[in-house]
């Protein structure tokens, strides 16, 4: 198989205290993985690496079939990065902005040009492509960043949350236009604190916790690995929630006391569901309502790093 | 949308030499530069405008106190100011280093197939472009007030060479600063620590002979005033001396030592 990404046992401490402990992952030419986790858990040091921005300590990275160590003009020349936070060049217009790196990976002047102008369409820029960068809204910004790493036609893009600080409708165009390139043989990794957008772009998705990758597959494979149903119980008010918590007696994979309410894995049959309630009926506990889903990414998350999402709050 | 052409946008690298591409990419850098003094007027106007102010103050409100001998205070004057104002500018390139890099553009430039230190030769360069201009709007000033210069066609040669070069030094002096300080917080207090004793602690406003003997040891030899000495004599036609010698020099040194230094920082640095 093609591999765009290589990494092996790739590990990097910041002053002595360690953040990659041996990192293994591939990525194949022209699909997308998403890395998760939590904050601090050193996705952006990893992309930081990847783009050959900082060195790592040990192991080895290969992209586009360099080595990022040994060969780091190569890796540059294959790839688009678009960092955490946005780096535009305030002074200059959007529009300057683009043709500057454009002409900086060696486009010719004239396909530069046209380049800037198709991506300041395609990013909703038209109108402010005239004007600098720092009359330019957050949002406008991030997406300026994001046109900025696509100037050259990249094979293979990194994307440190490309979607953070992006209102809805932005971040479906945004979506829509990583899937595009993605359809144009693009690799692409990004970073996310969204499990919706992970769930909904890529090919695989890679869980980074405490430096390593605890997790690894489809967002199917690792909604099994949490169970194949969820069972949701809420318990009625006046009842002791604790009570019931401990009478399922870690069974339950995670119990919100605000809402009263009691989140099971279950393979999903019958049986199960009714020796559930037969517990609590035992307790003299009532049940007020109960529903079974799948599981989400969220599940997954906070299975597996025992942390919620930080983001989770600000979901619509 | 326009992604079927998507792969149609390809690196003309092979076309050109490696010497093509290095003074391309320079010259797209220092382009950037020069666009970002136009574009921040409030800065130019503020470099241009504050030298300005200290001519006249000087000229009319304490000049009267300096004893100059039979030189004009304005004449003795001018070369000073000029100095002044090139190192008080240079400190653009601090804050358009540390912009950059707090900013992540540095960051940006640094993940490209390019050299990414041109951004700072860039700066460098855009200073010496503003220099010439604010140069020449404080000579027109000068000359409003009473300066009245007596050097030659080729002098006035020898007097761009040198302010050009002092530039070019202390820019990349500046550029260090930059690097080091990595806020522009920082590069304000930094700055004002280098220039103010450099340019004060000089012959820009009085002569070293009337300062006190610890002072004047080290007002007397350090490369500022040899900068200035050599291009007021050249001005005004008073001997030259070794000044100019050794204001060549001096930024020689400077300019030897500040670029690999500022290369080595720029190539440290690694984010926040
Ligand atoms: N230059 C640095 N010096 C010291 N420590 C650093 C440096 N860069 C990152 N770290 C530390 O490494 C760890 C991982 O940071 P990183 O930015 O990679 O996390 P992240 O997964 O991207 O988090 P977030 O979701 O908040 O963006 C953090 O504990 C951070 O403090
Ligand atoms: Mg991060």
């Amino acid at each position: 198989m093609d591999k765009a990404i290589e990494i092996k046992n790739l590990t990097k401490s910041f002053k002595n205290v360690p953040v990659l402990k041996g990192i293994n992952l591939d990525v194949e030419r022209g699909t997308i993985l998403a890395l998760l986790g939590p904050n601090g858990a050193g996705k952006t040091t990893t992309v930081r690496i990847l783009s050959t921005l900082i060195q790592p300590d040990g192991g080895e990275v290969f992209i586009n079939g360099y080595n990022a160590v040994k060969n780091p003009n190569s890796v540059r020349a294959s790839i688009g990065l678009t960092g955490q936070y946005a780096a535009v060049d305030e002074y200059l217009s959007g529009y300057e902005n683009l043709v500057m790196l454009g002409r900086l990976y060696h486009l010719n002047y004239a396909d530069a040009k046209k380049r800037a102008t198709e991506l300041l369409e395609q990013f909703d820029l038209v109108e402010a492509g005239g004007r600098i960068a720092k009359t330019y809204s957050g949002g406008m910004r991030r997406r300026l960043d994001l046109a900025l790493s696509l100037i050259a036609t990249p094979p293979i893009l990194f994307l440190d949350e490309p979607t953070t600080g992006l209102d809805p409708r932005s971040r479906l165009a945004m979506w829509a236009i990583i899937e595009q390139l993605v359809q144009a043989k693009t690799t692409v990794l990004l970073t996310t604190q969204y499990l919706e957008e992970a769930d909904k772009l890529a090919n695989s998705i890679a869980v980074l916790h405490n430096g390593t990758i605890i997790a690894q597959g489809t967002a199917n494979e690792l909604k099994d690995k949490v169970g194949k149903e969820r069972l949701e119980i809420t318990i009625a008010e006046g009842h002791n929630f604790k009570q019931a918590v401990s009478a399922i007696n870690g069974q339950a994979i995670s119990s919100d006391e605000k809402k009263r309410l009691i989140s099971i894995a279950t393979s999903g049959a019958v049986s199960e569901i009714k020796r559930v309630i037969s517990l609590m009926e035992n307790h003299n506990i009532e049940i007020e309502a109960l529903s079974l889903h799948k599981p989400t990414l969220d599940d997954v998350f906070l299975n597996l790093t025992g942390h919620k999402t930080t983001k989770e709050s600000e979901e619509e | 949308m326009a992604l079927s052409n998507y792969h149609s946008y390809k690196s003309a690298d092979e076309h050109h030499s490696k010497l093509y591409w290095l003074v391309h990419d320079l010259s797209i850098f220092i382009g950037r530069s020069l666009k970002h003094i136009f574009k921040n007027t409030d800065q130019l106007l503020g470099l241009t405008i504050q030298p300005i102010m200290f001519m006249l103050l000087f000229r009319y409100v304490f000049g009267g106190a300096i004893n100059t001998g039979p030189i004009s205070y304005v004449n003795f004057l001018m070369a000073g100011i000029l100095v002044q104002s090139v190192a008080f500018g240079a400190l653009t390139t601090s804050l358009s280093v540390a912009t950059d890099l707090q900013r992540g553009i540095i960051e940006r430039f640094k993940s490209l197939p390019t050299i990414s230190w041109g951004v700072l030769m860039g700066h460098v360069t855009a200073d010496l472009v503003r220099n010439i201009i604010q140069a020449i709007i404080m000579i027109s000033v000068g000359l409003l007030v009473g300066f009245h210069p007596t050097a030659t066609l080729w002098q006035w040669v020898e007097i761009t060479g040198i302010v050009l070069l002092f530039t070019f030094a202390i820019s990349w002096v500046a550029a260090i600063m930059g690097l080091v300080a990595k806020t522009i917080e920082a590069v304000q207090w930094m700055g004002f620590f280098l220039v103010f004793p450099l340019t004060f602690a000089s012959a820009a406003f009085a002569p070293t002979s009337s300062m006190a003997s610890g002072l004047r040891i080290f007002a007397q030899n350090q490369p500022v005033t040899h900068v200035i000495e050599a291009i007021r004599a050249l001005m005004i036609g008073t001997p030259v001396g070794n000044h100019a010698w050794l204001a060549v020099i001096w930024c020689l040194g400077i300019i030897i030592v500040s670029i690999p230094t500022a290369g080595y920082l720029f190539r440290r640095y690694s984010g926040r």
